[in-house]
């Protein structure tokens, strides 16, 4: 069979909603794209427990110290599943993870952002949870089939996150006007960061349309930044909370929100580097893995001994 | 207050959990391979929930109208009744792991003896708490073992780990009048009888995973009479942070 003829067939299952497995063909382009998203994906979940890693000892109570866990773990799991789902690719989970460290692959930048009060863990759950699953609920139709079924099981997960870090703003926000203020302070600062989640503008965006042709993307980064804005004005009246825009109106005619222009430079300044806490996070990766050495090579040499003891 | 012997009892047990929960959850997002991210949370949230039933227990027998985030919360350094050895800092992996595994060998039994305790709260929290620490136990011996016969580096830091630790495992079974008293009335299991369970636990892991038990016999404790190590002062400054800086209101 020729590239060509290859490639036809190829396009022809994914219009046809057949999705694409492990041992299928696939153009070496689709292959890069998904081990490029599927990783900077997985890269997010595990960046992402810093932050709220770090206000579990803080907890406010045990309710909360207990839930907080709980999410933490989810997103463990949910790195794990896609490292797995990277691997289906080809790429072992150590090789993705070395491209996290030596600064090649990406993860998402909201966690660059500092948790500064207890209120910002309510708003990373309402908002940067929110976000993700606009984004992952369209993913769940994705062309690859092990991704697909990964964010399947992540997606339920994601929006019980999301419904606990509005309850917890909902608690601070029907609380003392302290309370309020911090839920207040938290919104102003995760508000545009969470609207960054969606990448750049489709005009800026450089992997968009070939994306959308294979299906592994459903919606573009604009369309889905749009579904979010609308979503969430309403939940953000009902918590009593001023979304930081002024510009921020519904328009009768598009039938959507209007919102002001995202600051394009600090959103390139932050994937560049030079956000508030990209050295200090890739900084704990770095350090996890390397004190963790020891413990990775202890466990491999003795599942050798135990396993040449059998032979034996 | 009608049974101070039994509240003090229940604070003991509610403390050492929360205590090592609170020091498992400084692992999160730092562990050596995320599947042990994961499995020292599992371990960290299944503390955290014990913690709260048995202050539960106790806000009930204090009868004063406390929740049990306050009696978490709330309390003088010196009213926090753990051990030292929870409070201890969590070290390499090893350290933690085994700091962990010599309070799972004692929490297994003790657990499984309280289960016959004629006082239905404790006996609930020890048959559900019975099959968590059954699985924390096996989960620590596991890596105990694979560091002790796993490379030289493993086995050095493992047992380096168990001689930093193995003065603070005396205190497991510490009694007092508090304890008589309980014991008197049947309430509550004797320790020695857990003691010679959890020996014989540790020999067993520790030869199989070819390291040795210290020769030296220090025995730290103060931590049942409200005396900790410098260390707690620092936990609890973590641990109460919002509930001292933002006083009587809710999350
Ligand atoms: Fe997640
Ligand atoms: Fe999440």
């Amino acid at each position: 069979m020729t590239q060509a003829e290859k490639e036809r067939r190829f396009q022809e299952k994914i219009d046809k909603e057949i999705k694409i497995e492990p041992n299928d063909w696939m153009p070496d382009e689709y292959r890069q794209t998904l081990v490029r998203q599927i990783s900077q994906h997985a890269h997010s979940e595990i960046v992402g427990m810093l932050p709220e890693g770090n206000w579990i000892t803080r907890a406010p109570n045990l309710r909360r110290k207990a839930v907080l866990l709980a999410k933490v773990q989810d997103e463990a799991g949910h790195g794990l599943y896609l490292y797995s789902a990277v691997e289906t690719l080809g790429t072992s989970r150590e090789q993705t993870i070395d491209d996290l460290h030596s600064g090649k692959a990406k993860y998402s930048s909201i966690f660059n952002y500092p948790a500064l009060t207890w209120a910002d863990i309510g708003a990373i759950g309402w908002l940067v949870d929110g976000a993700a699953i606009m984004n992952q609920v369209a993913l769940c139709r994705t062309s690859y089939g092990p991704y697909a079924r990964a964010m399947v099981k992540i997606c339920k997960e994601e929006s019980f996150h999301q419904r606990q870090g509005y309850e917890s703003l909902m608690k601070l926000c029907s609380g003392t006007p302290q309370q309020k203020a911090m839920a207040q302070d938290a919104m102003n600062r995760f508000w545009w960061p969470a609207l960054m989640m969606f990448g750049p503008s489709d005009a800026a965006s450089t992997h968009s349309d070939q994306s959308i042709k294979w299906k592994i993307k459903r919606f573009t980064n604009d369309e889905l930044r749009q579904s979010f804005v609308d979503a969430t004005v309403e939940q953000a009246q009902i918590l009593g909370l001023t979304i930081p825009d002024p510009n921020l109106k519904w328009n009768e005619e598009r039938g959507h929100y209007d919102f002001s222009e995202i600051n394009w430079d600090e959103f390139w300044q932050v994937v560049k580097g030079n956000g508030p806490c990209n050295k200090e996070r890739l900084a704990a990766r770095v350090k996890a893995k390397e004190e963790g050495m020891w413990v990775r090579e202890a466990a491999t040499a003795f599942a050798k001994k135990r396993a040449m003891k059998q032979s034996a | 207050m009608q049974q101070p012997a039994l509240f003090e009892y229940v604070l003991r047990i509610a403390d050492d959990s929360l205590i090592l929960g609170q020091r498992l959850g400084e692992w999160c997002g730092h562990g050596p391979i995320l599947e042990e991210d994961i499995a020292m949370t599992n371990i960290a949230l299944d503390l955290i929930g014990q913690s709260i039933s048995l202050y539960d227990f106790a806000a009930e027998l204090e009868g004063t109208g406390k929740n049990h985030d306050q009696l978490a919360y709330l309390r003088y350094e010196n009213e926090y009744k753990n051990i030292l050895l929870v409070e201890q800092p969590n070290g390499d992996f090893a350290m933690t792991i085994l700091r962990q595994f010599f309070f799972d060998a004692f929490r297994l039994p003790f657990y499984e003896a309280l289960m016959q305790s004629p006082v239905a709260q404790l006996a609930a929290v020890a048959a559900k708490s019975v099959k968590e620490t059954r699985y924390h136990l096996k989960h620590t011996s596991e890596w105990v073992i694979r560091m002790g016969d796993g490379t030289d580096e493993s086995h050095q830091r493992a047992q380096s780990a168990i001689d930093h630790l193995w003065r603070y495992t005396n205190e497991l079974f510490y009694e007092n009048e508090v304890d008589q008293t309980l014991q008197a009335e049947g309430k509550v299991p004797a320790l020695s009888a857990i003691r010679t369970q959890w020996l014989s636990t540790v020999t067993n892991v520790l030869s199989e995973a070819t390291l040795q038990i210290p020769t030296n016999d220090w025995k730290f404790d103060g931590g049942r009479e409200g005396r900790h190590s410098e260390h707690m002062g620092y936990i609890l400054s973590d641990l109460q942070y919002m509930q001292r800086a933002y006083p009587n209101m809710e999350w």
